[in-house]
């Protein structure tokens, strides 16, 4: 059998619940991995490992008692650090917040630990969640455990290496343009962007709140359903929140997808993709016809100017939300100034580093006067012909299938000099951020020795379709490779 | 076109303090990318409305009753200076 820490949450579940192991040995071995792999890979920013030991000798108490333990019960969990966590200082990735101790959990926090959430730590990330690559925390650059010469992706890469390492069991992350999607295909692994609104956001730092979300990052579909359906749900906290209570997404998995109608976006297969990518993408439309689905070309016309809207709108929400960075109430402060001006130009030198501040300077542009409605104004219209090209696409379909990302991670320093090639990386998933749709990001091959990921687009809060197909997919393809530098003892 | 004198202005509408080297990057990079933002000027959207918001939500109520909130405490323990309740902050006029 496979060492603890490399088998996937229900399995894990299994056992535990069967008492044939216990979640301290669950636990130890997860933590004996992130002793022997974390000074490579540097998936995390600040260990739990006193707090994941309490849960896990919590959990073990409940089950020998007989009680229901929680579905995050001794599971050992990486929590991206774009999310507040009681007690657990926070950073966001950022010096602005390298101090910063939340008084209180976001929510999606707080309803883990009511199913006994086993945090190992909290993960590392591209400071703020800008960056799609992870190289830009503050604090160092994670590696991707396929290959420790290449990126894990990002923003939440800290998250998906984690897992890919066996560093923890499943994560967290949040998606502003594909920041759950990208490094879990970049990893090899399952990452969900739920529907706008599914998922609340209260207590996750806020970047671009049109387009934020939180989500799963696991190593198979049915963890991925498990995750979402603890996460969903309707939260008073957070205004935007849809309502009602979220589905149980686990029921809905089998059933296959004969009948369903999958639609290739032809914009998202044209340029750009590398040969592997367009083979396992392509492999991956037959093998869903053999098992029943209909697929034909899609058509999303106004696709070309969704990364230009995206790089204005984004940018515009994060340097409004940002601007709460002001050295008063929580965060750095940089002593000495002379007045409250100088005290706050300071701080946020001092305290952003320079894809933040490239974005505030882009969205403070983008929203000032003279040039709001040629930029701005302009791109929240573009982003209405986008919501108008999905809904016209999925008339005619249920799913909509792409690759997650034009390439496989690329290279440890590759793009960091070059911003504009880094956001065209992007191109595959920020769509699905301004329409406010799901998407699911699945493993369907390898280019290379390194992953590459399916994207799989769906109606609004049609999570169900998605994991139902991903799930097809998955079982039809056994994707079984695991990373190979770290893979195991002695290597 | 972007011009450094704009640079300069964004970055203090922003309560951004760049140094040189920064004015001189940021000029170059904030073109690139507004250059590539160019395109969707290109379209004709007189007739569309924007969109602000992926899911049409109006204003959310509750009912004004009292709820358990953070203690003076708990609000003024990340402040980087308080005294006596109070937020501290250099001189503002």
């Amino acid at each position: 059998m496979d060492e603890l820490y490399a088998l996937k949450a229900w399995k894990l579940r299994e056992l535990l619940e069967r008492r044939e192991v216990s979640a301290v040995e669950v636990l130890e071995s997860v933590l004996g991995r992130v002793a022997r792999v974390e000074g490579e890979v540097r998936s995390y920013i600040t260990l739990t490992e006193e707090e994941a030991r309490s849960a896990a000798v919590s959990a073990d108490a409940a089950r020998a008692k007989g009680e229901e333990a929680g579905a995050a019960a001794g599971i050992p969990m990486a929590v991206k650090d774009v999310l507040c966590t009681r007690g657990v200082r926070t950073t966001c990735g950022s010096r602005m917040l390298e101090d910063y101790v939340p008084v209180y959990d976001a929510t999606v926090v707080q309803r883990l630990r009511l199913q006994g959430l086993t945090m190992v730590g909290k993960a590392n990330m591209d400071e703020f969640a800008m960056g799609s690559s992870t190289e830009n925390s503050a604090f160092f650059p994670t590696r991707n455990p396929w290959d420790l010469g290449k990126v894990p992706g990002g923003s939440s890469g800290g998250s998906a290496a984690a897992v890919a390492a066996g560093e923890a069991v499943w994560a967290l992350g949040s998606d502003t343009g594909g920041s759950i999607r990208q490094p879990a295909s970049f990893c090899g692994l399952v990452g969900l962007k739920p529907t706008y609104g599914l998922v609340s956001r209260y207590g996750l730092v806020a970047f671009a709140s049109s387009l934020d979300q939180v989500g799963p990052i696991t190593r198979d579909v049915r963890d991925c359903a498990t995750l979402l359906s603890l996460l969903a749900g309707h939260d008073p906290l957070d205004s935007t929140s849809l309502p009602g209570e979220a589905p149980d997404y686990l029921s809905a998995l089998e059933g296959g997808v004969r009948g369903l109608r999958v639609g290739v976006p032809r914009e998202l297969m044209q340029e750009g993709l590398t040969p592997g990518v367009r083979e396992a993408v392509e492999g991956s439309l037959r093998l869903l016809e053999e098992l029943g689905a209909e697929v034909s070309e899609a058509s999303l016309p106004n696709l070309d100017y969704a990364l230009s809207a995206y790089y204005i709108l984004a940018p515009a929400e994060a340097s409004s939300n940002l601007a709460r960075f002001d050295g008063v109430r929580y965060g750095l402060r940089v002593e000495g100034a002379e007045d409250m001006l100088e005290m706050y130009g300071r701080t946020r030198a001092c305290g952003f580093g320079a894809e933040v501040k490239r974005r505030i300077m882009l969205g403070t542009y983008a929203l000032s006067a003279g040039y709001y409605e040629a930029y701005y104004g302009q791109a929240q219209k573009v982003r209405t012909l986008i919501v108008a090209d999905f809904e016209k696409a999925f008339s005619r379909f249920d799913v909509l299938v792409s690759p997650t990302s034009p390439t496989p991670a690329f290279g440890l320093g590759e793009k960091v000099e070059d911003p504009l090639s880094m956001y065209l990386s992007d191109v595959c998933t920020i769509p699905v951020n301004l329409a406010g749709i799901p998407a699911i990001s699945v493993p369907c091959g390898l280019e290379g020795g390194l992953p590459v990921g399916l994207q799989i687009m769906g109606r609004v809060l049609e999570e169900a379709v998605l994991l139902r197909t991903a799930r097809a997919l998955e079982e039809a393809l056994d994707f079984r490779a695991s990373p190979d530098p770290v893979r195991g003892e002695g290597k | 076109m972007i011009e450094r004198k704009d640079v300069e202005y964004v970055a203090w509408l922003a309560r951004l303090e760049l140094s040189e080297e920064e004015i001189e990057r940021f000029t170059r990079q904030l073109g690139q990318v507004l250059e590539h933002a160019e395109k969707i000027k290109s379209l004709d959207t007189r007739e569309i409305k924007p969109t602000s918001h992926p899911i049409s939500l109006k204003n959310v109520m509750r009912d004004d009753v009292v709820r358990p909130g953070l203690t003076q405490e708990e609000a003024l323990s990340n402040a980087p200076r308080s005294e006596g309740g109070y937020f501290v902050v250099p001189r503002i006029i």
